[in-house]
């Protein structure tokens, strides 16, 4: 036996924690819980849960396969919960599919035009480039968590008031 | 060129005392002792050498981070981005309300060698400032004693993308000297499968980023692992107590990637407390603008800091053109 036991969390268990006002305002922290944010999430729903001027921090519920999604600038997906695949495609025009000055991920109308990048099976603590320019999908048999560095875009949900509650 | 004033080695006790502009540095077996010129007179503060030392090799290997490193209540630095502010008294009540603080501006590499100069004296052999207490022992303490060079010039450590892409920095392995720390032996070692087809070996990338984490050597020291323009995200591996205050100049972010810290959050100028916040497994809090923070971890953790280095953020914040918040619920 290990002398030591890491605690991670999951969709199945997770315990918040908590501030502890002093002499502030709680919103002040913007406490929430990515597990809990996941749990009531529609899968591939892009739920902002950080926020830093035009960057934010969106955690997605994966399950299933998602649409395919591409942003002009490079993103990284960490996994924090569950097992999928990604699916890289490298567009062979971006510009038609997303105007070069978009923040943030775009939906593809449609499949992917360009050339397959390959692929990848991700778990959790695993950390994936989502290169500028190419299109990724999401395919998870089981409901998993991902957390993506990006920007905000047109897709970013941003529902503060829910995700802050309790 | 920098000029570093330093002492010949006390008779005693072995080490050098140092002089910055009008602040003086000395060190004894347990304490180091600080002190500045206050009205007609001059004043002096005590700190522990071992939290002095652990506070010190950050604020070197940081190059003075995003805004305030306060080692305690009294005495600490304020990054200019350029030029370094040293404090005694400027962000404690009492000192400031009775005019006996004390701030002097250096340009960074005058600080710099002389922060380094010091930290290379005052480390003993087989103390790692780094390490956890559990991990480094006592042997900071007494006299003079060898010295740990290793251990004090490690810096932040960095990638331009992503760690393990092609000419960028290094993933943690046992074959670069990097072992599972004892506290993480139960954090699973695997890889992601890439399957990257013909010509795009180089952009189908993916790491274990909990492998890394488990194999970090030091404390309380962020790196980056990912950029995404200005964003950062830089985690880190935390024990026992953040050796500094940390005050933001700008807002950044925690996610709680295992176990639980607990940050004691106080007013950036007053150091009044304002908020505990008790982080386990997949929390996320703001630490806004105008506070400092420290961090309680009682069991080696792991947590990433989402940071924003867009330049010329102090300024928005100072001048109030940014909120210290930011969400609007």
């Amino acid at each position: 036996m290990p002398e030591y036991t890491t605690v991670f969390g999951s969709l199945e268990r997770y315990e918040k924690g908590r501030v502890e006002i002093i002499n502030d305002q709680a919103q002040h922290y913007a406490f929430s819980n990515i597990f809990e944010v996941a749990s009531q999430a529609q899968p591939y729903e892009k739920i902002a849960v950080a926020k830093n001027l035009e960057y934010v921090v969106e955690v997605l519920r994966a399950e299933g396969r998602s649409d395919w999604f591409t942003a002009t600038h490079d993103e990284f997906a960490v996994v924090m919960d569950g097992h999928l695949e990604l699916h890289l495609v490298k567009l062979d025009d971006p510009a038609s599919v997303v105007s070069p000055d978009t923040q943030g991920s775009v939906r593809l109308q449609g499949p992917p035009v360009g050339k397959p990048m390959g692929w990848l099976k991700l778990r959790r603590g695993h950390q994936a480039l989502l290169p500028a320019g190419a299109a990724y999908q999401f395919l998870a048999e089981q409901p998993c968590v991902i957390l993506l560095q990006t920007l905000k875009g047109p897709l970013t949900v941003e529902k503060w008031a829910d995700i802050c509650a309790g | 060129m920098s000029s570093i004033k330093a002492s010949a080695p006390d008779t005693k006790t072995g080490y050098k005392s140092f002089e910055l502009g009008r602040f003086s540095f000395s060190r004894d077996e347990y304490f180091v002792t600080v002190r500045w010129p206050a009205r007609e007179a001059q004043l002096s503060h005590t700190l522990p050498v071992d939290a002095f030392l652990r506070a010190l090799v950050r604020d070197v290997a940081w190059g003075f981070f995003y805004g305030w490193v306060n080692f305690d209540s009294v005495l600490g630095t304020r990054n200019r981005y350029g030029q370094v502010e040293l404090y005694a008294g400027r962000y404690n009540d009492s000192y400031r309300d009775s005019s006996l603080d004390y701030v002097e501006t250096f340009d960074t590499p005058e600080i710099l060698a002389t922060f380094k100069t010091m930290l290379s004296d005052w480390t003993n052999a087989g103390f790692d400032p780094f390490a956890a207490p559990a991990e480094t022992g006592t042997a900071v303490f007494g006299k003079k004693n060898g010295s740990n060079t290793a251990a004090i010039e490690r810096n932040r450590e960095t990638c331009r993308r992503m760690p393990g892409l092609p000419g960028d920095a290094s993933l943690r392995s046992d074959a670069n000297g990097y072992p599972v720390n004892r506290a993480f032996t139960d954090v699973e070692q695997d890889e992601p499968e890439i399957h990257a087809e013909p010509g795009f070996e180089n952009e189908v990338h993916a790491f274990n980023l909990f492998k890394y984490l488990s194999r970090s050597d030091v404390t309380w020291n962020p790196s980056i692992v990912s950029v995404c323009r200005n964003s950062l995200f830089c985690p880190t591996t935390e024990e026992h107590i953040l050796p500094v205050i940390h005050g933001n100049d700008r807002v950044e972010w925690f996610i709680q990637v295992s176990d639980q810290i607990t940050w004691q959050v106080s007013d950036k100028e007053t150091g009044h407390p304002r908020a505990r916040v008790v982080m386990k497994p997949g929390d996320v809090a703001a630490m806004p603008a105008d506070i400092r923070h420290q961090g309680f971890s009682p069991k080696r953790a792991m947590l990433l800091v989402w940071e924003n280095a867009t330049p010329g953020l102090p300024e928005k914040y100072d001048s109030g053109e940014l909120s210290p918040y930011p969400i609007e619920l």
